[in-house]
């Protein structure tokens, strides 16, 4: 199908996947520390917003360097996880999937920031005083108010990933089935002068980003108009 | 079995709030101060909205916070009414109402949906998005989901500062009813007297952080300096019901002993309301009960005290046939002519347009 090869087909697999648990976990991830972000008080605050937007201005190949170190055999993680027993994580799926989960953390904190900090505290004070207890509270009253804002984290979370290139081929090098993702595929394709696979892949690559944001800006205006 | 409040707590800038305090757990408490004096960060302390490191709450012998014990706010079982805009935006009318109800467990529950409904009118209103409500509609929708969650303790936050005149008239007899009722104690933060004179049992003023004084409503309007009555002069509070049978259309209020007469068409004569403030620049007094005057209500009173009041203007302070307190605000120069003196029995005059208002 659109004359793709099966090393296409395997790189489309291991994106779409890394694209995916990143944002479920950072969904989870996110959420709490976006709140804290919201409505704390605490000078820790403004430290932790400016770690949580590290990735926005470093180099990727920063990022990739020092989780290389920390992740590999010799590094704190990976060491420990050798001792253990287990396989360090430089090169694998799970240590890439570690980094895109720093790598695209701004992209799900912001967001909910955002939202919940115009939703305010009252609604959950409310809920509270009602009853509710913390999840119930978050199922009931702030995912339903604040749904925009996760719908615009999660998509900007899909694509921010899917568009990683230099973090991975760090962190994960280029191993087919395991690492090698569509970005990555490209620029091998690149290199290897066979641009006319490469083009193919961007060029759906593009199509995807443009209705994925084109989908993502429709529903945040939706939310604004309703808001009104 | 009391509620126990021990805090001090520096906020932003140089505003300490040092507060400790025990309150009879029953009736109307109000936290009565201007903006910025503390009661609302005293009323979320309570509620368990602010922890606050190294206060203590108390309330009917359970531990709310001490140390580093600390209920959580749905654990505390507190109905919270906040001044505006508290509803659940997502929620209908009814969602509102059940959200506590459903949360509450069966054999706490105090009240049913369709009685609160009933009480607060809001029947016709159920199925309405909170958005196309009044604000004094959404006002009723938050007291009744506050009952309807079988709350141990009411706290009421300014919740009618928000409302215009004519709606806080419009919902004042609901509040006054629940303040009547008794089941559930109330703390009623609030910087309007005329809340406090209506609805509460006793006061507990606040200024800059700190407890001035808690006195019973009665004591609280017995001394002519009272902070209640900086804005608005000085009042009397009397209490009484509705009696049956009216008297050429108008309603009459009091009980076997003293009867006042007041229109019948203001919204508040229609529920059941038990208390009357009455302003004492709208008392004149006479030394006989006078025939030919349009002011309908004449009470005898025995003077108890004359005091200076304002520049010009004397409080004099009587006791009516049943035993209750009244003030009337006159001239320093009609008390001279009319020769008043403590012990006298003089005629109160009260305009019946001038209750309720």
């Amino acid at each position: 199908m659109f004359g793709l090869a099966p090393e296409d087909w395997q790189a489309i697999e291991v994106t779409f996947r890394l694209c995916l648990y990143t944002t479920l976990i950072l969904l989870v991830i996110a959420t709490p520390i976006a709140w804290w972000l919201a409505g704390g008080r605490s000078p820790a605050r403004v430290v932790v917003q400016a770690i949580v937007a590290l990735p926005l201005v470093l180099p990727p190949t920063v990022l990739g360097f020092y989780l290389l170190i920390v992740l590999g055999p010799r590094g704190f993680v990976g060491g420990t996880l050798e001792s253990l027993g287990l396989h360090h994580l430089a090169f694998t799926f799970e240590g890439i999937l570690i980094a895109s989960v720093i790598y695209s953390m701004p992209f799900a904190v912001q967001p909910l920031t955002e939202a919940f900090s115009s939703l305010g505290r009252r609604p959950a004070e409310v809920a509270g005083s009602l009853g509710a207890g913390i999840v119930d509270r978050f199922f009931t009253v702030i995912l339903p108010l604040t749904k925009g804002g996760f719908v615009v984290a999660a998509t900007l979370t899909f694509a921010h990933t899917l568009g990683e290139f230099g973090v991975i081929l760090m962190l994960g090098g280029s191993i087919p089935g395991e690492t090698k993702v569509l970005s990555v595929l490209i620029y091998d394709h690149a290199e290897a002068m066979n641009y006319e696979a490469a083009h193919r892949l961007s060029f759906m690559l593009m199509v995807f980003a443009f209705v994925t944001l084109f989908v993502v800006y429709s529903i945040t205006r939706r939310f604004e108009v309703a808001k009104v | 079995m009391t509620l126990s409040v021990a805090v001090r707590w520096r906020r932003e800038g140089d505003f300490v709030l040092d507060v400790n305090i025990d309150l009879p757990p029953s009736g109307v408490t109000a936290l009565f101060g201007r903006s910025g004096c503390g009661k609302t960060s005293l009323l979320r302390i309570i509620a368990g909205l602010e922890r606050i490191g190294g206060a203590q709450v108390q309330f009917r012998g359970q531990c709310w916070q001490e140390g580093r014990h600390f209920v959580p706010l749905h654990r505390r079982r507190t109905g919270l009414v906040f001044q505006e805009h508290s509803l659940l935006p997502h929620l209908s009318v009814r969602g509102n109402l059940v959200y506590g109800y459903r949360r509450t467990p069966p054999r706490r529950r105090r009240h049913h949906p369709d009685a609160v409904t009933e009480m607060l009118g809001i029947g016709s209103l159920l199925d309405r998005p909170v958005d196309r409500l009044s604000g004094g509609q959404r006002q009723r929708v938050a007291l009744g989901r506050a009952l309807l969650s079988s709350p141990q303790l009411l706290l009421l936050d300014e919740p009618m500062a928000a409302l215009d005149t004519q709606t806080r008239r419009e919902i004042m007899p609901f509040f006054s009813e629940l303040a009547g009722q008794a089941d559930v104690p109330i703390i009623l933060v609030t910087h309007s007297p005329d809340e406090v004179q209506r609805l509460a049992d006793r006061v507990v003023f606040l200024d800059e952080g700190r407890v001035t004084r808690i006195e019973s409503l009665k004591q609280a309007l017995s001394h002519p300096d009272s902070p209640l009555f900086f804005d608005q002069g000085a009042a009397s509070v009397l209490t009484g019901r509705i009696l049956p049978d009216r008297e050429d259309g108008m309603l009459r209020f009091g009980n076997d002993r003293l009867q006042l007469l007041m229109q019948a068409d203001r919204p508040a004569a229609q529920a059941g309301i038990t208390r009357l403030s009455i302003q004492a620049n709208d008392v004149a007094i006479s030394r006989q009960a006078l025939d030919g005057i349009s002011v309908i209500n004449q009470l005898p009173m025995v003077i108890e005290k004359i005091e200076a009041f304002r520049p010009g203007r004397v409080l004099v302070a009587g006791t009516l046939a049943d035993g209750q307190r009244l003030s009337a605000e006159i001239t320093e120069r009609s008390c001279r002519q009319l020769a008043l003196e403590g012990g006298q029995t003089v005629y109160a005059l009260i305009k019946s347009v001038a209750l309720l208002d």
